[in-house]
């Protein structure tokens, strides 16, 4: 089976080739048959890496243990659900997994687009193709997953146990769809570039891509932090490690990109920041994907060290280049088509919200590589951690969730002061009664007391403009408040989608303060005995240790300590966490041993247990004891913003063709009028 | 004065804030990332080091791991081929943390030799791959 994924590898270098050639004449010349070949040769690279792919899959699941990635990876004992994520546990089949993503998503984006963006379509499967080629070069010459051995063991070394998890199996292959799907994206701003055509056409044509991958993107970074949370063991779920900011850099311009599409959609401006930006979020979710792979930036996510960072470099290098020279050729083409009326309008705040958005990734991202930079300048590392991130991410964060509030109830042009007033009245009255009672209940973090002020502002904001919507309709249709209600939304789903979408970002911001009044206690128990903790809502928590069990399971043995707790005296459940030490299937002992945190969740708070280790072999066991308010609502507001993605993505909410001809007509129109202003 | 030059004005106003936050927080928490060697070629230039925290990157000594569990108190060694440092770190250690990987640990050289840890990290470079056949 090897030598068909091979095959197919190798025809698949070819073909993209191929496809970069006849897409980029075939959208130059509108010759039809180059046309027709470059769509065709984007669903044949999709057969062909499925082919790889299923090749893959049968040699683990077969247990090919000369396959040197299969020998790597997976054990005869490995659970079956645990063989197929092994496809992406590693360098090699995560590389060709990815180049498997994309040319799915290329033959979709080929398929779904509408015919009037049809111009687009040749040289978006020319990029497409230049990416596929770059991705199955690196799989090719830098981390092959075909490679066999020449011997066969009678055992693979099996699956890291820290990715036996099934938020492992689901996290990865979410956050490469986010990063995999930005190409989509990229390919029609390049296209459009391309093609001479910068109309608001290419932002049409993409406005469910960009979303979509966004919240992949999403999704993804969330099950990465709930695997954090569950599988590592230190009790938080967000620790600045690079690979981390790598996941959330491309978060950010996409957020940013989302936004300000609206603007260029709406008033025809920020056309260039808007190429611009895109850009940048391709070439970050690559430097995303090159720094988990290239060891340059030591981890706890990343993959060992290996020469395909060498690749990647120079495709960003290169990429980079050719960005700046085509953005650079068409500068003019990217006239802005309006001025800014106002400080008070939405466009205003647009810009606001980007700029946060961008200067938070530039943060970031100036905080993930300072150590790199620093060596270079002064000789000696530099390195910044969680304090650096919170110091400059939370003043940032706080402004952007004032600003989610604010942004969506300014009008576009020029807000009027009464209008202002009568918007934010009441909102601004809710958040400062909530402050007031937090407050006088003793909350004293600053930061958190501020978070939680804004989330009731924000989601008062949206509150009352369902409420105002829904009451509409009420009164003009006479519908009943549920049917109005969902009326509503169905008939603007981008709107209350993204408001929706809104609430889940609040919701996480709940879940963040949370943070800020985490307790930890580690101890040192013998059976029968117990600690008491303090938690930060009051209450007295008891810890009591009951004892130490050891036992085998499938693969692993098992030593397992449980703990009873009290709340307040009343005894609340028992909480068991697990030191497992992994076998093969002769019995010996693979990797090191690894912790299984035993967890209670509720909105309130989440209780945290970790079995570190008993005493010279007795009963008598190490805890660390974690109390992790509000932790729930992070996870919460993943879901909330899944719902508000969904509603907005739901298909037939996009334009129509009469719309989009209207939306045309009326950019024409402006054009003219801007053109009859400047002579 | 105009639209647009108000909102560059504040638009320069929050890159001015994001900048001074980003200056400010690494002068105040950038912490030096140095090999045994840098550390002791360091505090001989100038021994009032001692009172600054870095990281130390190294490896551990096969060998020299002593665990105290019920003081949860941990002596280890660690070099870099030329300079070794004992380490005495109080807490609990990562599952990865055993004889012969690369450590970082953040803390405090001692005036005698001794160096205290305040965190240790176990930096596998090759978590996700196996363990090699011995």
């Amino acid at each position: 089976m090897t030598i068909l994924g091979q095959l197919a590898l190798w025809l698949a270098l070819l073909l993209s080739a191929w496809g970069a050639v006849v897409g980029y004449l075939g959208g130059r010349r509108g010759d039809p048959a180059l046309i027709q070949s470059a769509r065709r040769t984007t669903y044949a690279l999709m057969g062909l890496l499925t082919v790889a792919s299923l090749a893959l899959v049968v040699a683990l699941l077969k247990n090919d243990f000369n396959v040197t990635y299969v020998a790597s990876y997976s054990s005869r004992n490995l659970p079956t659900a645990y063989k197929l994520s092994a496809f992406y546990g590693g360098q090699a089949g995560s590389l060709l997994f990815w180049a498997w993503v994309l040319t799915l998503f290329a033959a979709a984006a080929q398929w779904v687009t509408g015919r009037r963006y049809a111009y687009l379509l040749p040289y978006v499967a020319a990029v497409t193709s230049v990416v596929t080629l770059f991705f199955v070069s690196v799989t090719l010459f830098g981390a092959n997953p075909f490679e066999r051995l020449d011997f066969t063991p009678m055992d693979g070394r099996g699956l890291n146990p820290q990715l036996q998890n099934p938020g492992m199996v689901i996290h990865p292959p979410m956050l490469y769809l986010g990063y995999v799907s930005i190409t989509i994206p990229f390919a029609f701003a390049v296209a459009a570039l391309l093609s001479r055509r910068l109309d608001v056409g290419w932002l049409h044509a993409i406005r469910k891509w960009t979303l979509l991958s966004w919240v992949f993107l999403s999704v993804g970074i969330t099950l990465g932090m709930w695997w954090a949370y569950v599988e590592l063991g230190w009790g938080g779920y967000w620790a600045w490690d690079p690979v981390e900011n790598a996941s959330f850099l491309p978060w950010l311009t996409m957020t940013a990109f989302l936004h300000s599409v609206m603007i260029q959609e709406k008033r025809g401006m920020l056309k260039r920041w808007n190429v611009i930006l895109v850009g940048f979020s391709f070439a970050l979710s690559i430097f995303g994907t090159f720094i988990t792979r290239s060891g340059i930036i030591s981890s706890v996510h990343s993959f060992a060290q290996s020469p395909v960072g060498t690749f990647f470099a120079w495709f960003l290098l290169l990429g980079g280049v050719f960005m700046a020279w085509l953005t650079w050729s068409r500068w003019d083409l990217l006239q802005t088509e309006a001025r800014l009326e106002s400080a008070l309008s939405r466009e205003a705040s647009f810009f606001f919200n980007n700029l946060l958005l961008v200067g938070m990734a530039f943060s970031v991202l100036w905080g993930t590589v300072f150590p790199m930079i620093s060596e270079l300048v002064r000789g000696t590392q530099v390195t910044v951690g969680p304090p650096f991130f919170n110091q400059v991410n939370i003043p940032i964060g706080l402004a952007l969730l004032a600003l989610t509030g604010i942004g969506p109830l300014i009008a576009w042009r020029k807000a009027s002061p009464g209008h202002l007033r009568r918007q934010f009245l009441a909102p601004v009255g809710v958040a400062l009664v909530v402050g007031a009672v937090l407050a006088a209940r003793g909350m004293s973090d600053a930061y958190a007391l501020l978070a939680l002020v804004l989330a009731a502002f924000v989601t008062a904001t949206i509150g009352l403009e369902f409420w105002r919507g829904v009451g509409a309709r009420h009164r003009l249709h006479g519908e009943h408040y549920a049917l109005a209600f969902a009326r509503l939304v169905g008939r603007n789903r981008r709107r209350y989608g993204g408001y929706i979408v809104h609430l889940g970002i609040v919701t996480y911001f709940v879940g963040f303060t949370g943070a800020a009044f985490k307790t930890e206690l580690e101890a040192s128990l013998k059976p029968g005995e117990s600690v008491t903790m303090q938690s930060p809502y009051g209450e007295a928590l008891t810890f009591t240790h009951l004892g130490v069990s050891q036992y085998e399971a499938l693969n692993r043995f098992v030593s397992a300590a449980s703990v009873e707790i009290q709340r307040d005296g009343e005894r609340i459940g028992i909480l068991t966490s697990e030191k497992r030490q992994h076998v093969d299937s002769f019995g010996r002992a693979s990797f090191e041993p690894s912790t299984e945190a035993a967890i209670k969740s509720d909105l309130r708070e989440d209780l945290y247990v970790v079995y570190a280790g008993s005493v010279d072999g007795t009963e008598e066991a190490v805890y660390k004891f974690t109390i992790n308010p509000l932790v729930m609502w992070v996870w919460l507001g993943g879901a909330i913003l899944v719902l508000g993605g969904m509603v907005t993505m739901w298909p037939g909410g996009g334009p129509t063709d009469r719309a989009a001809q209207r939306a045309l007509e009326g950019y024409r129109t402006q054009l003219a009028a801007t053109e009859t202003a400047a002579s | 004065m105009r639209a647009s030059h108000k909102v560059l004005l504040a638009g320069a106003l929050v890159v001015g804030t994001v900048g001074f936050l980003m200056a400010s927080g690494i002068k105040e928490t950038g912490v030096y990332f140095l090999t045994p060697t840098e550390l002791a070629a360091r505090v001989s230039a100038d021994p009032s080091f001692h009172d600054v925290g870095v990281k130390m990157g190294a490896k551990v000594v096969t060998g020299t791991i002593e665990r105290d569990v019920g003081t949860q108190t941990i002596r280890f060694a660690v070099t870099d081929g030329q300079v070794t440092y004992p380490v005495v770190y109080r807490g609990l250690a990562p599952d990865t943390f055993t004889d012969d990987v690369e450590v970082v640990v953040e803390g405090r050289l001692q005036p005698d030799g001794t160096f205290r840890a305040t965190t240790l990290l176990a930096k596998c470079g090759s978590r996700y791959e196996a363990v090699p056949e011995a």
